[in-house]
């Protein structure tokens, strides 16, 4: 998932909000004028990358949507959040969910003028997957055949003396190419939703450039293979792109030049978008969004958008007063989701109802029967677990904009259930998650998940498995193991749904977490843009753009 | 006047480097570990975390750090980020963007605070007087973010005669209205004080000599009372500059400027220890330097203050 950092208020959406939408489009609907459009150019907001562009590295959302436009990957997700689509891969083949034929497309051009080859796949996903590298985005090669080789762990941490040992191999057993247009992935286990995850930027190709240089020199001007490519970019000024002319996948821009100016502030960035000087602002501030001021401000031109992206409240399993999956069904039952989100997000947030956001393939809506207000219930329940002995803290980073509705949640469990429960802030999304990776909190704390590719698994695996990278709670139940293993290993996607879907029904017993809201996003665009969509994740999609 | 020069040139050593020492303290003493948010709810993977652990030398003791750092500060070397940008060009494009900023605010300070703070000062009590004194209340009591937003939103959203963002060139004229909201409150304490100073010299006796000599009422004013009537203005104005440098976060923030407030706000946040310090240090720089200007220039303003 890749993580806010806005200075303001968007480190602020910490990790929740990647931002992520369902493909709404806004404007006249007969489009632009071709000839306006041609030779166009926009201006639109962004954050600093934090790190030189290279797809493997890039884990914020500044950097991600320069790569997202940059690069162009072997699947591409539709906009309306529907299941991926072929975009550079002619055909991806499997009989057993195992061993992936993959056939690109001949002759697409990377930026450099190089040809995109089967092979500028297998050596980015090599150069990704070495340990040493120290890419951000390295697991998600672990599914590969013999990621193990490639990859070693620090025996005793990153804080201790000693370091990795030397991986035993350089790349990946399981890649191999075939020829110039075709090359072969084997997986360690069958994994059905291996394919869905090719369009995610950390498995985008890289042109031979790439390994004659620092991949920090190569990420100050990225050569990708999209729609558009790197002009220049300036340092917490501005970065340019301009229209790819070679560019022959499906995709094409319609406009000529995206300026991504860098703003430090969404206020300034929305006064800009006011005035005219700013032709696109994925997410208004907060601050116009009390009483509904920036569709007064923008009219026509506001859009909102629901994004596969959830507000979690977690619980530490590890600590044995919140073992009782009684107790823990009882507290989230006595919190009136409606209610918080009509009241405290004017309504731009949606209650949760079930454990995936139901914008993704293969969830269902309405499953989290654990989320439904019904204080007397949760009464019963709470008397059935033994009651609650202490004081119930639920914690959040109080850099970002949590406040309010955490004490709400808190405010609503006192009266409901009569616990203590009080919501404590803590300083810095960096301490905060500091004490959640070191197991010590003592409460229930606030949580994100946006998804990283459009399944259901990615809502599943990393969340509510055993050893799963986000099961922070330490929440471990060996039937959901056991069926989320059987799921993520089915020859089919359909059947892997299936399953997942039972493995929901276990999670929903045993209320691990609590999902209270579904996020929304409210964009605004200037006048002069006459069509616009946004992407299955919110951001802009720069080649829908029409003057 | 040589030595004493001397004297106050050796006094920046110590000042120099007890504060670069409190500063890496203070950013090393920040709670959290800096890669535990880095990666949003995931987490850095370990080897990430491992090679920039090693890289960054971030699990030596703050003694080695900050021994390190200042060897390499004295030769020139400012390190660089977490991201793998250098610190020292880091320095270069926002340093001249803050400092133009601070010394707009500066100038509007000195022109407006003064002008109006030496006709008040000479008409107490008129109609003039209790206009400033109403409106610089005003301003002292309205804090930076409010008048810039407002004015922001007014010049900038509704009548457009702005734009409400500063562009990339840093044109003088984008910068008036940043300035301004920057200088308002020192601006206001500027006319205050002059007022009083200026209405305290009224009544000395050298003013009354002057004016018994038959001198023009202009040489009175400019020369007589201003002159010695600048030193407490000269004293603010001298050590604003480091604190407006140090205070435009907020005003660059709020105008989209690239200065030092949001390299120093980000790298706080993310403990990168180096490029706090490196803008820091500069700081510093700027105002133990302002201080002896300000110290020299009390010689040349009243010419009963020698140096030794």
């Amino acid at each position: 998932m890749r993580v806010s950092k806005r200075a303001s208020g968007a480190l602020a959406v910490g990790a929740a909000f990647a931002l992520v939408a369902s493909g709404c489009s806004s404007g006249n609907d007969d489009g632009g004028n071709a000839s306006a459009s041609k030779d166009g150019a926009i201006v639109i907001d962004g954050t600093q990358p934090e790190n030189p562009l290279v797809p493997a590295n890039t884990t914020e959302t500044g950097g991600g949507k320069i790569i997202d436009w940059v690069w162009s990957g072997l699947v591409e997700y539709p906009n309306n959040g529907g299941a991926p689509r072929n975009l550079l891969a002619e055909s991806i083949e499997t009989s057993d969910s195992k061993v992936f034929k993959i056939k690109i497309k001949q002759n697409t051009k990377f930026h450099d003028g190089t040809t995109v080859k089967a092979e500028s796949f297998v050596k980015a996903w090599n150069w990704a997957a070495y340990g040493p590298n120290g890419a951000q985005n390295a697991s998600f090669f672990a599914d590969i055949q013999g990621f193990n080789d490639t990859y070693t762990e620090d025996p005793d941490g990153p804080d201790g003396p000693k370091k990795a040992p030397e991986p035993k191999a350089k790349e990946l057993s399981g890649l191999k190419v075939i020829d110039d247009w075709n090359f072969e992935v084997t997986l360690s286990a069958p994994t059905a939703v291996f394919p869905t995850k090719l369009g995610y930027s950390a498995f985008m190709p890289l042109p031979d450039k790439f390994f004659t240089m620092s991949p920090a020199e190569f990420g100050k001007k990225p050569i990708g293979n999209g729609p558009v490519s790197l002009v220049s970019w300036q340092d917490d000024v501005e970065i340019k792109l301009t229209r790819f002319d070679d560019y022959s996948l499906r995709d094409k821009m319609k406009i000529k030049d995206v300026t991504v100016k860098i703003y430090q502030d969404d206020t300034a960035a929305y006064n800009d978008l006011l005035a005219g000087n700013l032709d696109f602002q994925q997410q208004v501030p907060v601050s116009s969004l009390a009483g509904d001021k920036w569709k007064s401000d923008l009219g026509e031109r506001a859009i909102q958008t629901t994004i596969p992206s959830t507000g979690i409240i977690a619980f530490p399993i590890y600590d044995k007063r919140f073992q009782n999956p009684k107790l823990r069904k009882a507290i989230s039952m006595s919190i009136n989701r409606q209610e918080i989100t009509d009241k405290i997000f004017f309504g731009n947030r949606k209650p949760a109802d079930s454990w995936a956001n139901p914008l993704t393939p293969g969830a269902e809506p309405g499953n989290c029967t654990a989320c439904k207000f019904d204080p007397t219930q949760a009464k019963q329940l709470l008397q059935e677990a033994g009651g609650f002995q202490g004081k119930l803290t639920l914690s959040y980073n109080a850099d970002a904009s949590h406040k309010e509705w955490m004490e709400a949640v808190a405010q609503q469990i006192k009266t409901n259930l009569g616990i203590d429960a009080v919501a404590v802030g803590v300083p810095t999304f960096a301490v905060f998650r500091a004490n959640i990776n070191a197991y010590k909190m003592t409460g229930a704390y606030r949580a994100g998940w946006q998804q990283d590719y459009p399944d259901v698994e990615n809502w599943i695996n990393p969340l509510y498995v055993t050893g799963g990278s986000s099961n922070d709670g330490k929440y471990s139940n060996p039937q959901v193991d056991a069926l989320a293993k059987e799921a993520s290993a089915a020859p089919s996607l359909e059947e892997a749904h299936k399953k997942f879907a039972e493995a929901v029904k276990l999670i929903d017993q045993d209320v691990p977490t609590m999902p209270i809201y579904f996020s929304g996003e409210q964009s605004g665009h200037s006048e002069k843009i006459k069509k616009i969509e946004l992407t299955n994740v919110g951001e802009l999609d720069i080649t829908s753009v029409e003057l | 006047m040589g030595r004493y020069l001397l004297r106050r040139l050796l006094q920046l050593v110590p000042v120099f480097i007890g504060t670069t020492f409190l500063i890496y303290w203070l950013v090393w003493s920040v709670p959290g570990d800096p890669f535990a948010g880095k990666c949003g709810d995931r987490g850095c993977p370990p080897n990430y975390r491992a090679m920039m652990t090693e890289k960054y030398h971030l699990d030596d003791s703050i003694w080695v750090q900050y021994a390190s750092y200042m060897k390499n500060l004295f030769q020139g070397d400012f390190g660089i980020t977490f991201g793998g940008r250098e610190i020292s060009d880091i320095i270069a494009t926002s340093y001249p963007n803050t400092l133009k900023l601070a010394v707009v605010a500066l100038a509007i300070e000195a022109i407006i605070g003064l002008g109006a703070g030496v006709l008040t000062g000479l008409r107490r009590n008129g109609f003039l007087d209790n206009l400033v004194l109403i409106s610089t209340l005003f301003l002292i009591a309205l804090p930076v973010f409010v008048i810039g937003f407002v004015l922001q939103w007014l010049l900038g959203v509704k009548w457009g005669i702005i734009t409400p963002t500063v562009s990339n060139e840093m044109r003088f004229s984008e910068l008036i209205v940043p300035g301004f909201v920057l200088g308002s409150a020192s601006m206001a304490y500027i006319a205050r004080v002059a007022r009083t100073s200026i209405a305290e010299n009224r009544r000395a006796d050298f003013v009354r000599t002057a004016i018994a000599k038959g001198l023009p009422m202009r040489r009175v004013v400019g020369v007589h009372l201003l002159r010695n009537s600048l030193i407490p203005v000269v004293t603010l104005l001298g050590t604003d500059l480091g604190a407006l440098m140090g205070g435009a976060i907020i005003t660059e923030g709020i105008f989209g400027i690239n200065g030092i407030g949001r390299q120093v706000l980000r790298a706080i946040v993310t403990k990168e220890s180096a490029t706090v310090v490196g803008i820091v240090v500069v700081l510093v720089l700027v105002y133990l330097v302002m201080n002896l200007l300000v110290d020299l220039l009390y010689a040349a303003l009243d010419p009963r203050i020698r140096y030794e």
